[in-house]
């Protein structure tokens, strides 16, 4: 059992009337480990994850979720997984350790319901109506309701959407802790520097497929190329630094004496870029090396121009 | 906390455990909101007691008899009770739990759908047993002397709420929470005013009367008020009314619910 993913998605295609929200989407998740599903609004991450969680019938494809079919076996698969939607999920008149007890008590195995309340913060919370909870209140609230049936597998859509840096960082923590422990995290964020702290596994999401999948490292190294800079003596003849450096690579003035290379990045490259200018005479009074980072990534995958 | 403290360790609980746990909580909100126990318990007393003291609708008593108003009154307040209850707080709470999202949380949490169901209808008559010690103690203090068999009092409560139960979530399950709330307020308020609660059937033309018969609240009313103040056995009309209603609202409300 240890061999076979968590989560398997072959082809999933899932409509909404005209709308293909899901357009043949793969993934596999790995047990035990953190995977973040990475994509700008609209992208079909939610979709993904509420298919995963049974709530949506696919239109087509096949989804496997600890080895079950979600919608078919639900009944077997719902103790065994937590769930954080993006909002809402408690009654408008409940207090949050009120409802945080309620549902250990759905479970056989729960957490210690005070402990968890303590290391979220949410005693706090007091007797205040769930509705009239900050939303990072709700929030920490709902990232609780996930886990307190102590899951092999948990769904966080947007756990950090409208938290303080305070309760991100105890979020990450959290998550952290969870995947330490053995437990399976899928999340759905678009801060990529969330993925790039905690996610083992990054897949890029985009109109409803998977345009890039793998770890932050990956991701960085091979699905963009990085950057060399440096400024020098307007007009260069970067003819001959061209012929110079290895097929692929590129060079261009960016705006006077401003300059960039970009390509593989490598100590050779470096070399090859520091003797060319001392053939030419050539001070840098600046040489910086860029690695690119899963927001350039993201960005040049998925456009740059804003999304409705 | 300590370093496996999230070690998986999935399972449900018992399934009578969670409905237990799942009435509680129920049963918990409903009597936690205001407006609900304005619904419930404040407006059936307040017009219990005072329209047993003040002669605002004159009731037909029995001739001769030493019928007190009250006897007219307390089976209609407490077919009232049932409604309150079962279709207007019901299809409020639910119309809410809908919007916010809990129906859809619940639904990937252990607990089966037919469970939680069976949680609100527990939730429904364990309000319905409060609602109803209440208003029979008001109604004993003003001097009701009930009739007729407890058991046939029980088996109409039974469906008429099973009636006003498969109404409620019908509305819920398919109007928005808003639309809703204000359509069982309504409802409420007309099915108070013409289905034989306060304002006895007779007061209608004959023609109005025959259709607002057919109302589940008459049916209730009209049901309670035979057996308690007349004495009489089941009244299988109103039994009929109220079968056909339960049945048409639950099976609606099975084909028709929206979780989200």
């Amino acid at each position: 059992m240890s061999n076979d993913p968590a989560v398997e998605i072959r082809g999933l295609v899932k409509r909404y009337g005209p709308k293909t929200a899901v357009d043949g989407l793969d993934l596999t998740v790995r047990k035990a480990s953190v995977t973040a599903v990475l994509g700008p609004n609209g992208a079909g991450k939610t979709t993904t994850v509420e298919t995963c969680e049974g709530y949506l019938r696919p239109d087509a494809g096949t989804v496997r979720v600890l080895g079950l079919d979600p919608v078919a076996q639900a009944e077997a698969l719902r103790p065994r997984i937590g769930v954080m939607l993006q909002s809402g999920g408690v009654y408008s008149g409940a207090r949050a350790v009120e409802m945080l007890r309620h549902m250990a008590r759905l479970y056989a195995h729960p957490l210690d319901v005070d402990v968890l309340v303590e290391r979220l913060g949410l005693g706090g919370c007091g007797r205040t109506a769930y509705r009239r909870l900050s939303g990072g209140q709700q929030q920490r609230l709902a990232l609780a309701m996930a886990v307190v049936g102590r899951p092999e597998l948990v769904f966080l859509d947007e756990p950090t959407a409208g938290l303080d840096p305070q309760a991100r960082r105890a979020t990450w923590d959290l998550v952290r802790e969870l995947r330490a422990d053995g437990v399976t995290v899928v999340l759905t964020t678009h801060h990529m520097d969330e993925a790039e702290q905690l996610a083992d596994e990054v897949a890029i999401v985009d109109a409803g497929r998977v345009i890039a999948h793998g770890s932050p490292e990956q991701l960085c190294r091979g699905g963009a190329e990085n950057t060399l800079r440096f400024t020098g003596r307007p007009a260069l003849d970067l003819g001959s630094l061209l012929k110079a450096l290895p097929d692929g690579t590129e060079a261009a003035e960016l705006t006077a004496g401003v300059y960039r290379v970009t390509g593989a990045v490598d100590p050779q490259l470096l070399a090859t870029v520091a003797s060319w200018c001392a053939q030419h005479g050539v001070m840098p009074s600046s040489l910086s090396v860029e690695r690119h980072s899963l927001e350039d990534v993201f960005l040049e995958l998925t456009g740059k121009e804003l999304r409705a | 906390m300590s370093a496996g403290t999230f070690t998986p360790a999935a399972g449900a609980a018992p399934v009578s455990r969670m409905i237990l746990a799942q009435t509680a909580l129920e049963t918990r909100m409903l009597l936690r909101n205001g407006e609900q126990l304005l619904l419930t318990v404040i407006i059936p007393a307040l017009l219990l007691v005072l329209f047993s003291a003040v002669d605002i609708v004159t009731v037909p008593l029995q001739e001769g008899g030493a019928e007190k108003s009250v006897d007219f009154l307390a089976p209609g307040i407490l077919a009232l009770a049932v409604m309150s209850t079962a279709f207007t707080g019901q299809a409020i709470a639910t119309g809410f739990d809908r919007r916010y999202g809990v129906l859809k949380r619940l639904g990937a949490s252990p607990l089966p759908r037919w469970a939680l169901m069976s949680a609100k209808t527990l939730s429904v008559l364990v309000t319905e047993v409060l609602q109803i010690a209440l208003l029979t103690v008001i109604a004993l203090a003003l001097g009701w002397s009930p009739h007729g068999d407890p058991l046939a009092v029980a088996a109409l409560i039974l469906l008429g709420t099973a009636a006003f139960s498969g109404l409620g979530l019908l509305m819920a399950g398919t109007l928005k929470a808003e639309a809703t709330l204000a359509a069982a307020n309504l409802v409420f308020l007309l099915l108070l005013v013409g289905g034989g609660v306060i304002v006895p059937m007779e007061k209608f033309p004959a023609a109005v009367q025959s259709v607002l018969g057919l109302l589940p609240i008459s049916a209730l009313s009209d049901g309670l008020r035979e057996v308690l103040r007349h004495g009489s056995g089941l009244p299988w009309g109103d039994v009929a009314v109220l079968a056909a209603w339960a049945v048409l609202g639950l099976g609606a409300a099975a084909k028709l619910f929206r979780w989200e």
